[in-house]
């Protein structure tokens, strides 16, 4: 599987509230939930976000709540991808159980806003295209890959 | 190589002797907890992947606390899925308006939790019955959703730090100072993927509310549990409200952990928690006048009946500073009637206080104490991220009920005097 698209960049604990404020929790709408990504720090983001863009942030991403509309709003956004120096785990299960991609890269910080990249997920690496650099991540582990590829958690535990 | 508390509790619920960390586990649940937010979610997954039937009608727990008494229609609409759903599959622990309870005080009030047990919730602070010795984590809809269906979750064995607490608290400190002061020493990523493991004879000191307290917030250490060694004071506590026998499981004394800090309970003073994150942390003493449009007393950190005691004694006999808005939560229905019996109800009415009924309300922005911008909060809740009680310009202080109930009298953040 292969991602490709331009950044957007956030900082270090990005957390749960920023990503989907609970004032819109009273809705499980995907569409609805997208509306209203990251407007608490970046209102312009849902206005700037392109299908296939990636979001990339710095250490303990998703911090906080264990809402699922966080990972579900970043993904009906459009975005194809999250990096991140760490993530918050309650965040991390949920992306794959939602089936957004993330990947956890100690090299985060030399992407920039606006950097075009290219992901490779069987083989974990990102090719940043607009600086001719490629860094390596972790393939996600036999067990998660498996989740994956029966399409998600409860198609999992139904096979 | 020995297990810690969290290791064996693992073990234990994936029928195997031993287990070590980072190894990938297939686990049976003794309880699933949702509530009016999380619970849609999971129902539309747990629908669309064509289950017909839940695992065990007795083994899960729906609370409508977040935005209940709906506090509007999208949020009624969530409150009925809810309660359909749990009509259709006879849920035995469903909570709805008259007797539900902000969630985290309400399960362990009713028995609903002991120790040793497996419990997954879709509420990140369900690490808070890990003050009870179970392994209790929060977890995402879908998890929420597989639970019901197949009453399982998947885990991946966490390492563990070691907190030995010492000493005797001085006046005025409780379980949130302790753990404040924890979260400040290492960071809302100190603990990240790890359990909290807490012991040492400073746990004479701390009630099973102190306990509570501290081990809902080791989720703003960024750890997947918190967890108290048990002891007579558990075991009371558990006896009292017995549904189900505790399972006693103790650290194996050559259990690793990745690090250990000694506390010492003297050294802890009156904390609070600067915006816009629970490891801002700084003594009352450091701060200088801090004026305060608002105070929130309660939520599943702190709207227990020891919490409401301690604001009570503080509040009696005293008004609130001229234009301070004071919001008392009593977290379940027997704490609230409680407050009534033992006159505390009638001590926060004429002290200029409001009391609601139990909600998570204001703690997450939801309704009951919205901030504008520019306001500033004192809390008894457990985050301040930017925006978390309303506008993004407002201010949330994260403070025990004591620091609050002392605030709202002064109208800038204090401590009680001693």
């Amino acid at each position: 599987m292969i991602s490709k698209g331009f950044v957007h960049k956030y900082g270090d604990n990005i957390d749960t509230d920023v990503i989907i404020p609970a004032r819109y929790l009273n809705t499980a709408n995907h569409q609805e939930l997208a509306a209203h990504c990251m407007e608490d720090i970046d209102k312009q983001f849902v206005q700037r976000v392109q299908a296939g863009d990636i979001m990339v942030g710095g250490f303990n991403f998703g911090c906080g709540s264990s809402r699922e509309h966080a990972p579900i709003a970043i993904k009906a956004s459009g975005i194809s991808c999250v990096i991140a120096k760490s993530f918050a785990r309650i965040f991390y299960r949920n992306s794959i159980n939602v089936g957004l991609p993330i990947l956890e890269c100690a090299d985060a910080d030399k992407i920039a806003v606006g950097d075009e990249l290219e992901i490779n997920f069987d083989c974990g690496e990102i090719h940043n295209l607009t600086k001719n650099e490629t860094y390596k991540t972790e393939p996600f582990p036999e067990f998660i890959q498996n989740i994956i590829a029966k399409g998600g958690l409860l198609d999992f535990l139904k096979s | 190589m020995g297990m810690t508390m969290s290791q064996k509790i693992l073990a234990a619920h994936c029928g195997l002797e031993s287990v070590k960390p980072g190894q990938l586990i297939m686990a049976d649940l003794d309880l699933c907890l949702g509530n009016d937010i999380t619970t849609p979610v999971a129902i539309n997954e747990f629908e669309k992947a064509g289950f017909s039937e839940v695992f065990n009608k007795d083994k899960i727990a729906l609370v409508m606390d977040h935005f209940a008494p709906n506090k509007d229609i999208k949020a009624a609409e969530q409150c009925k899925q809810c309660r359909q759903f749990a009509a259709k599959h006879n849920i035995t622990h469903y909570y709805d308006v008259g007797c539900m309870g902000v969630e985290h005080a309400l399960l362990p009030e009713q028995g609903l939790v002991t120790a040793g047990q497996l419990v997954i919730g879709a509420d990140s602070h369900t690490c808070t019955y890990g003050a009870l010795g179970a392994f209790s984590t929060g977890v995402g809809s879908t998890d929420l959703a597989a639970g019901m269906a197949r009453g399982k979750a998947w885990f991946k064995v966490p390492e563990a730090i070691k907190f030995v607490l010492h000493g005797k608290k001085n006046p005025w400190v409780s379980g949130k100072d302790i753990i404040l002061h924890i979260i400040g020493l290492i960071g809302v990523d100190g603990a990240l993927y790890q359990s909290m493991e807490f012991s040492g004879d400073g746990l004479a000191e701390l009630g099973i509310d102190d306990r509570l307290c501290m081990a809902n917030m080791a989720i703003e250490a960024g750890a997947k549990n918190g967890i108290f060694a048990v002891d007579d004071i558990t075991l009371t506590y558990l006896k009292e409200r017995e549904k189900m026998l505790p399972t006693v499981y103790q650290a194996d004394d050559d259990a690793e952990y990745t690090a250990v800090y000694e506390i010492d309970l003297a050294a802890v003073q009156p904390t609070v928690a600067l915006p816009h994150l629970p490891e801002n942390t700084k003594t009352v003493a450091e701060l200088g006048e801090v004026k305060i449009d608002q105070v929130v007393i309660g939520s599943c950190t702190n709207g227990r009946l020891a919490d409401m005691a301690v604001a009570a004694q503080i509040l009696r006999g005293h008004k609130v500073a001229p234009g301070v808005r004071v919001i008392i939560i009593p977290a379940t229905q027997q704490v609230y009637k409680q407050c009534l019996e033992l006159g505390y109800l009638a001590d926060f009415i004429d002290a200029g206080c409001v009391v609601s009924t139990p909600t998570c309300g204001p703690c997450l922005g939801g309704y009951m104490g919205i901030l504008a911008d520019g306001e500033r909060c004192v809390a008894t809740t457990n985050r301040n991220f930017v925006g978390r009680m309303g506008h993004i310009g407002s201010e949330v202080y994260l403070a025990s009920p004591a620091v609050a109930a002392a605030s709202a009298l002064t109208g800038y953040i204090s401590a009680p005097k001693a």
